[in-house]
């Protein structure tokens, strides 16, 4: 239990950030920040939330931990186990599965000796699978991070792997740029 | 028939996603009129006229959505767009935020100066994250020339638009889960009554459009309703957006004007181009992964042998029974080599996975089915599996709080109305269809 308590200090620049957006909602519905705070909570702690965590969310926000739980166990884009530093979300919904996604996922396995669901030995690379991102017309896709790799073939995945091995390969952030802060 | 377009008429401007370019090109010009020219409920009266029908899905007027929404003295109302564009086959609201944001910034002035809104939200899907950032540069572009903030062009009009962006959960395209979400909550549906008009966004009355819907009203405004009204056919007025997917030649996001043949939009070079590899056309999925799914015959003419048209009334004619519908526009087309019954295994995966759990049929019918076609898939089902599936279908529709269990049953329903032979087929030849898929009328083809 010492763990769940263990105290979590987030940086100066996401706490500005968790003020500007608790700012977006009128007094006593700072809750509703909740979402976005914990998207900003994930990157920072290394792209998991843990239980300290999520604690610290809570105490920010001025709500219970479970309020924080609740949440973070029903969205999928929230990780509750650590992954590796590119997590790859393949999309293997109905469209892109006519354009080969199975193939596509069966290749990133194949390439990173991991199953879905799994993370490479070095911490490098995570591969998931996910529903409909919204991409259907370039199928097949992945997500890393921020961006979409869209018409995903063989010789494109090997070289974002070879890409991001070389630390080539950013993968953007939830923190705003300065100029869209009003 | 070359399509006028209406939303998309300038999205290959370069620099159309700044906001000088944007105003160059006439952009800002609604909320002009709208505060200086109009009163809200001018505003309201317009959109009412011109027809224009929600497009996210459901088809509802999109004026007489907001002349339902409640109000009460001092206490504020909403405006929330949903921009969780999250069904199979669905992208152009993305296309929209992402080639015009400012289109979606301007809209939303507009319909929030009609409902009389201080605060608005554009609730987003987390997964569009770089999308977040392209909205919330144009909102602050907005704000830096006076469009947005304190007594607007002089007005007393005052406006804050906000992003909140979700995180990974196709229910929340539904709007009281769209709401729950927006409140820091998971995404379990209300139920209605009372409707969001009433009670919706901390129990305040709240109106949620989507993107395309509320992009739309700006041409409303600028060109007056009866322009927009004029543009397409019948109770389907002005433009839509229609993403194609699958097996065709040119697969992307096109305006279309509402009438147009279906045959015209897949066939012609200034839409799908045709099937991919000189294939013949199966099936296809005309709004979404959640409509009837149509064989060739039936979505390339009615069952009465009328032309099939792209609008609400044509894609609808004959009911379930020989018809789909509209939807969100996202249209998925088949060729002859796929495979129906891995296809709605496929899209049952995703309802299971995206139940939310709060009603029993949906959360267990949507795991029944998928188990049941996955072992139909896979060689072991049972003849008595096929109208298995029709019952449990039957059960999930209707039985729920959220339109979720209607999604997921009408893809399973309408696949086997339609391809009742193809199920069997799986069961009666369990080896041959793991090595080959059935292919349109039962002929030999190579699994893709």
């Amino acid at each position: 239990m010492k763990y769940n308590n263990q105290d979590i200090t987030f940086s100066q620049e996401m706490m500005a950030e968790v003020e500007r957006i608790k700012g977006q909602f009128p007094e006593g519905k700072q809750k509703s920040a909740l979402l976005r705070v914990l998207h900003l909570a994930q990157e920072e702690a290394g792209g998991w939330l843990n239980i300290p965590v999520m604690n610290q969310v809570a105490k920010m926000l001025g709500i219970q931990p479970i309020e924080v739980y609740e949440v973070a166990t029903f969205y999928t884009m929230y990780n509750l186990e650590s992954v590796g530093k590119y997590v790859l979300e393949v999309c293997h919904t109905g469209p892109c599965a006519i354009e080969g996604a199975e193939h596509i996922i069966g290749y990133l396995e194949q390439k990173l000796g991991i199953g879905v669901g799994q993370t490479t030995p070095d911490g490098m690379f995570s591969l998931k699978t996910v529903e409909c991102m919204g991409a259907c017309g370039y199928a097949p896709m992945m997500q890393v991070g921020e961006f979409y790799h869209e018409k995903l073939t063989e010789e494109k995945i090997d070289r974002f792997i070879e890409d991001c091995k070389a630390g080539k390969v950013s993968v953007g952030t939830w923190k705003m740029d300065k100029m869209a802060i009003n | 028939m070359a399509t006028r377009k209406i939303l998309l008429a300038n999205d290959h401007t370069p620099g159309i996603q700044t906001y000088e370019v944007y105003r160059r090109q006439g952009g800002y010009r609604s909320v002009e009129k709208a505060l200086k020219n109009m009163s809200p409920d001018d505003v309201v009266e317009e959109v009412k006229r011109s027809g224009l029908r929600g497009r996210g899905g459901a088809g509802f007027p999109t004026g007489m959505k907001w002349s339902f929404l409640a109000k009460p003295e001092g206490v504020p109302r909403y405006l929330l767009c949903n921009a969780d564009e999250s069904e199979p086959g669905t992208f152009k609201d993305r296309y929209l935020m992402e080639r015009i944001p400012h289109l979606l910034v301007e809209g939303m002035i507009c319909a929030s100066y009609a409902l009389g809104c201080r605060n608005s939200y554009i609730y987003i899907r987390g997964e569009y994250k770089w999308i977040v950032k392209i909205l919330e540069r144009a909102i602050a572009e907005a704000y830096a020339n006076g469009w947005l903030g304190e007594n607007i062009l002089g007005s007393g009009f005052s406006l804050d638009l906000y992003l909140a962006p979700g995180a990974g959960a196709y229910i929340c395209g539904e709007e009281t889960a769209l709401i729950e979400s927006l409140e820091g909550k998971r995404g379990n549906p209300r139920i209605k009554p009372p409707f969001p008009a009433l009670k919706g966004l901390w129990d305040c009355p709240t109106v949620v459009n989507n993107v395309e819907s509320i992009c739309a009203v700006v041409p409303v405004i600028n060109d007056g309703a009866e322009a927009y009204a004029a543009v397409g056919v019948g109770k389907s007025t002005g433009t839509k957006l229609i993403s194609a997917c699958g097996n065709i030649n040119r697969p992307g996001v096109y305006e279309i004007e509402l009438g147009l043949p279906v045959e015209e939009f897949i066939y012609s070079d200034e839409y799908c181009g045709g099937i991919k590899n000189d294939k013949q056309l199966k099936a296809v999925v005309p709004g979404g992964s959640s409509v009837p799914i149509l064989p060739a015959h039936l979505i390339l003419k009615t069952a009465s042998g009328e032309d099939r048209l792209l609008t609400y009334e044509s894609l609808a004619d004959g009911g379930f029974q020989s018809g789909s519908m509209l939807g969100s526009g996202g249209f998925i087309v088949y060729d002859e080599d796929q495979c129906i019954v891995r296809n709605t295994w496929n899209f049952s995966r995703f309802y299971h996975h995206e139940s939310c759990g709060q009603c029993s049929p949906c959360r267990e019918g949507t795991g029944w089915m998928e188990k049941v076609l996955h072992r139909l898939e896979h060689g072991h089902g049972r003849m008595q599996d096929v109208d298995l599936l029709v019952d449990i279908a039957s059960k999930v529709e209707g039985n729920t709080i959220c339109p979720l269990g209607d999604a997921a049953a009408w893809p399973v329903a309408s696949a086997i109305r339609h391809f009742r032979d193809e199920f069997e087929w799986h069961v009666r030849e369990p080896q041959l269809s793991q090595q080959r898929n059935y292919g349109l009328a039962g002929q030999t083809l190579a699994i893709a």
